[in-house]
């Protein structure tokens, strides 16, 4: 398998850390990957991306061109990546901060409110974990241990609540999926 | 007869390459007194610069780097992070420190490196044929300045220990002379302080030497001593800085 | 194929670069900030205390780079790091560090010029990095990793290789290698020393003359005839360098009609290339130059058919072009195509290249 991902929104958003995420997670389920963030003056406001690549043989370019899933969590992001999703790929959108849809007829589309579940859970921060859990129960990428694992360890050394509240909101990303 | 007057052990015994009079010779001399009373010949490194010392390490018997034109201090640094338990010095010229290595000097001193730098200040480039210096007097003839240094084109001789003492890091700084018996004493006393200052974990020390340059400021040696004690020695007050 | 996942760790190639730096036993660095390299002295503020080592940030690269002269005329193992513009500006302590025959480790993590260009990734210093760079007759090696697993390792070798020459390294990457992750395993490669681990080690080093004659380090040679000897006594180490240390990866040359020859980031972009047209059944295949300097000539010296064709890809509009097209020393055709100014080839663009586009 091969699974290419372009997860994107503004800064501030945590779109590198769950491009982190996913590369971690991968490592945990024994894949090859890699991780590309945008760098520079790009992040600080406006749109930031990254790029993931999770494959089970070594992988050669770490840019993606074509994306087999992305995760758009602002509108600007939209605009910018739709066109970069592959025919029958996947869109996570974020409901709650995008009000225009997909022009794409020939992609899946999924939309959740990633922010609105995190401001009920109690911290708008969260609504990247809330689009990981959304994206891994859409996906087969690892096991449900590997995912808890991973998310201990990139949690570890943070505050008892932040990292509660981290759980809960996977937990209720992982309600949503594609089917 | 008790002989009293000997070659410090530190300095080699070759014949000099500076012109007559020049100030250099004495101040290698009084470094090297120095290193032999305080004993620290086998623990001191020195950095030499680029100008018409770039080859004082030839006089020097003790370990020396070299540095490029101006980073004589960046070279000294790099030298004392990783050897703290080693003395180590610059010798710089006016142009080199005060000029191409302004900012190496500045920063240097601004973070208080433990450090010593010796600073002849001979108002011109010697090596490369006369031309001015940072140093050079208002009015003062060089190979680049034909009719004299001109504020309005020129500028102004820079008294970079004046812009060094206000900051924190420097320990001590001290503006001392070679063109009498009784200036060249109080100069190695300078000196010495300088190193002792770096052995006591003082931070940045410098001393500054104005020291004549016969030959490009166009006067016989004694001429030249006169100079420095009635001309130069206005514009550049002798005297602890800091 | 798995891909097990044993000690590693998901890391940056500027990371990589740092971590191998402290492995290798490096324990002085001094840097400017500029991106995209920024992560190395962030890295190293935090691990070179850690190590008993010294982290500078220093005022200029020019500064940077003649601290490192400094520490590596102790004996310490001394990195200093950049992109494109501060490389430049640090020629003239390299041209020393060559001249006084002094080991240190430079790093350039590539961006696009001339002039302040922009941040994204190039590959357009090859001409500075193998070329010499700064004045004076003499060479860096050059070394050039592909991987994050490779900024790590090469950083290794890299050290190893000043000291056995007494010579400047540079590892040249670009803003891409920099800044991806992948995981890597760092463990286990040398012991992990705290503090200074060469002291009297390099016995030509200074460091106070206790016990023994003065040291000199120095580049200077105005007596009459020291230059000439001095610059042949180096021509002589670089011939040794250029016998022995050529190094290359060679990807499904065999029987190949067209090869491309591509390094760092654009060669593993090319990687992905060939594979896919292998598995077309084109007779496809890939040389990257490890080794940038010495170049890997022994890599051209036989061609799998008499008329195969080199397409040298770049992210430059063709510097490495030349050293390809000498090796090859006109028996096959070099083709060249490259993308600058921050622009990289995809796999699709070398394709579309090489076979039109129905592939």
């Amino acid at each position: 398998m091969i699974e290419k991902i372009i997860c994107c929104g503004f800064g501030g958003q945590g779109i590198m850390v769950m491009g982190k995420f996913l590369s971690n997670l991968a490592i945990e389920a024994d894949k090859f990957t890699t991780y590309l963030p945008a760098y520079g003056a790009e992040v600080r406001g406006g749109t930031a991306h990254c790029m993931v690549i999770i494959s089970d043989e070594e992988i050669c370019a770490p840019f993606v061109s074509v994306a087999d899933t992305a995760i758009i969590m602002n509108e600007p992001s939209l605009s910018k990546f739709e066109n970069r999703i592959a025919p029958g790929g996947l869109l996570l959108l974020n409901e709650s901060l995008i009000s225009s849809l997909p022009r794409r007829k020939d992609i899946e589309v999924l939309k959740v409110p990633f922010s609105d579940i995190a401001v009920k859970l109690g911290n708008i921060r969260c609504a990247n974990t809330v689009a990981l859990g959304t994206y891994l129960s859409s996906k087969n990428i690892a096991p449900k241990e590997k995912i808890d694992l991973v998310m201990d360890k990139m949690l570890g050394g943070l505050k008892q609540e932040v990292i509660e509240i981290n759980r809960k909101a996977l937990r209720e990303g992982m309600k949503y999926d594609k089917s | 007869m008790e002989k009293t007057f000997n070659l410090p052990q530190s300095l080699v015994d070759i014949p000099t390459h500076y012109c007559p009079g020049c100030g250099h010779g004495v101040a290698h001399r009084l470094i090297c007194e120095v290193v032999d009373e305080l004993g620290i010949r086998d623990k001191i490194i020195g950095v030499a610069p680029i100008g018409c010392a770039v080859i004082a390490y030839k006089y020097w018997d003790f370990d020396c780097c070299e540095a490029a034109h101006g980073r004589a201090l960046a070279v000294a640094v790099g030298i004392k992070r990783c050897r703290p338990e080693a003395i180590v010095f610059t010798y710089q010229g006016d142009g080199d420190l005060a000029a191409i290595g302004c900012a190496e000097t500045i920063h240097a001193a601004n973070r208080g490196e433990n450090l010593t730098t010796i600073f002849i200040n001979n108002t011109v480039y010697g090596m490369t044929g006369g031309q001015m210096a940072p140093t050079t007097l208002l009015n003062q003839k060089t190979a680049t300045t034909p009719g004299g240094r001109k504020a309005k084109f020129e500028g102004y001789p820079l008294k970079i220990s004046e812009l060094l003492a206000p900051l924190p890091g420097v320990a001590y700084i001290e503006r001392v002379s070679t063109d009498s018996p009784q200036k060249i004493i109080a100069a190695k006393k300078a000196i010495k302080q300088a190193f002792v200052n770096q052995q006591q974990e003082k931070g940045f020390s410098l001393v500054e030497i104005l020291s004549p340059c016969p030959t490009y400021l166009g006067m016989k040696p004694p001429d030249a001593a006169k100079w420095i004690s009635e001309v130069l020695s206005k514009e550049f007050p002798l005297g602890r800085i800091k | 194929m798995k891909n097990e996942k044993l000690n590693k760790i998901l890391i940056t190639g500027n990371e990589a670069i740092a971590e191998g730096a402290i492995q290798a036993g490096c324990r002085f660095f001094a840097g400017y900030p500029i991106t995209p390299q920024n992560e190395i002295p962030a890295y190293m503020s935090k691990r070179m205390p850690e190590v008993g080592g010294v982290f500078i940030q220093s005022e200029s690269e020019l500064a940077a780079i003649s601290m490192v002269m400094g520490a590596a005329a102790t004996g310490e193992r001394a990195i200093t790091t950049s992109s494109s513009p501060g490389i430049s500006l640090k020629q003239e302590g390299i041209s020393y560090i060559a001249g006084a025959e002094l080991p240190a480790v430079i790093v350039n993590i590539m961006r696009a010029g001339p002039g302040l260009g922009n941040i994204w990734p190039a590959q357009s210093d090859y001409f500075q990095a193998t070329k010499g760079g700064g004045h004076g007759d003499y060479h860096n090696i050059v070394l050039a990793p592909s991987s994050v697993q490779e900024c790590f390792d090469l950083t290794l070798s890299a050290f190893d290789l000043a000291d056995k020459y007494r010579n400047p390294v540079m590892i040249l990457g670009d803003g891409m290698l920099g800044q991806m992750m992948e995981p890597i395993q760092t463990k286990g490669h040398r012991p992990h020393t705290k503090g200074p681990r060469s002291k009297n080690q390099k016995p030509w080093a200074v460091t106070g003359c206790a016990g023994r004659a003065p040291n000199l380090v120095a580049s200077f040679r105005m007596a009459e005839g020291e230059m000439e000897k001095h610059n042949i006594h180096l021509k002589n180490k670089y011939d040794e360098i250029e016998e022995k240390e050529q190094r290359f990866e060679v990807f499904y040359t065999d029987e190949a009609e067209i090869i491309i020859v591509a390094y760092g980031t654009m060669a593993r972009i090319a990687k992905g290339a060939v594979k896919n047209l292998r598995a077309k059944n084109k007779k496809i295949g890939l040389i990257r130059p490890i080794t940038l300097w010495p170049f890997p000539k022994k890599a051209f010296a036989q061609s799998p058919r008499p008329n195969t064709q080199y397409l040298v890809v770049e992210m430059s509009n063709g510097q490495m072009v030349e050293d390809v097209q000498l090796a090859v020393g006109g028996r096959c055709p070099v083709e060249f195509y490259g993308r600058t100014g921050g622009g990289i080839p995809s796999e699709e663009e070398i394709t579309k290249i090489i076979y039109g586009k129905d592939v």
